[in-house]
């Protein structure tokens, strides 16, 4: 698959990267900002998340058919989660019968 | 492998839209259940699991190259990691029942959000449970990669395993760096 072999200083360095992102979301928490939090939490997840997906997994080196089927598993969740919310939140809005 | 982990994109995903529905709907219930879990202890196991994605990829790493010894010993500490994952786990548990907060005849929460509260408990045990399982299967694939390594049948041509078993592991670390703000995290502390 893939030939790329990274050196491993930058595992290193993701690693070191990870804990430190690990370390600010726990903080976060101590600080009260409301509804920012969550948002905060979020996106250091993702981008710890994006982190491990391109180095850990070497997904910056592989093919483009292999980045393009990760892009669409994670938009095939958003595709689930904007149906779902659609149909809960959008129940009674015309008020159609039999509901 | 990727394909396969695509299909776990949608598994874990479906839990997680069972989270965000109910969190949506009970945001006083997750409040008040979520203080019930370990921030330390999930901190703790956070780090962990991702210390054991960087010996998998160190791992990873030493097959490329075709080194033996370095092979094994990287998988044997992140077994050893995902071990230690795992025992926290069992730890948490343990408490969980000790305190009846196993959604069930026996669960018992103060406040006014016991039925709230009930609910992210079965959330709460689906993920960490489903996630746990995946842990135990990795730990397996492991073991096995670690004997084939030790027979010598990695080298720089032929990795292929040992690199697969990564993604999947390193799947199941991202999977954990999303449910441990979102169940250890939800408010305040």
């Amino acid at each position: 698959m893939s030939s790329h072999i990274a050196p491993k200083s930058l595992y290193y360095a993701i690693f070191l990267a990870l804990m430190v992102l690990t370390g600010a979301t726990v903080g976060v928490t101590y600080i009260d900002i409301g509804p920012l939090n969550l948002l905060i939490a979020m996106g250091i997840a993702v981008v710890k998340a994006v982190l491990v997906i391109l180095y850990f997994m070497h997904v910056r080196w592989s093919d483009r058919l292999t980045q393009l089927t990760i892009v669409t598993a994670f938009a095939f969740f958003g595709v689930l989660v904007a149906f779902t919310l659609s149909d809960y939140f959008g129940r009674g809005v015309l008020g159609v019968a039999g509901r | 492998m990727w394909a396969f982990l695509t299909t776990e994109v949608l598994f874990f995903g479906g839990m997680f839209m069972a989270y965000i529905l109910y969190r949506t709907w009970y945001p006083d219930g997750w409040l008040a259940a979520s203080y019930h879990l370990d921030v330390p202890l999930g901190a703790f196991n956070t780090a962990v699991l991702i210390g054991s994605s960087l010996t998998m990829a160190l791992a990873v790493h030493a097959a490329q190259e075709g080194r033996r010894n370095q092979i094994v010993t990287f998988l044997l500490l992140t077994i050893l990691l995902g071990g230690v994952f795992l025992g926290v786990k069992v730890i948490e548990y343990t408490d969980k029942f000790t305190h009846h907060l196993v959604p069930g005849p026996h669960f018992m929460f103060d406040g006014p959000f016991a039925q709230q509260a009930q609910i992210f408990f079965s959330v709460y045990f689906a993920m960490t449970g489903m996630h746990a399982l995946h842990m135990v299967i990795g730990i397996g694939l492991l073991t096995w990669l670690t004997i084939a390594a030790w027979k010598g049948r990695f080298s720089r041509e032929y990795n292929t395993p040992v690199e697969n078993v990564g993604l999947y592991w390193h799947f199941v670390d991202i999977v954990w760096i999303f449910l441990f703000p979102l169940l250890y995290l939800v408010g305040h502390h």
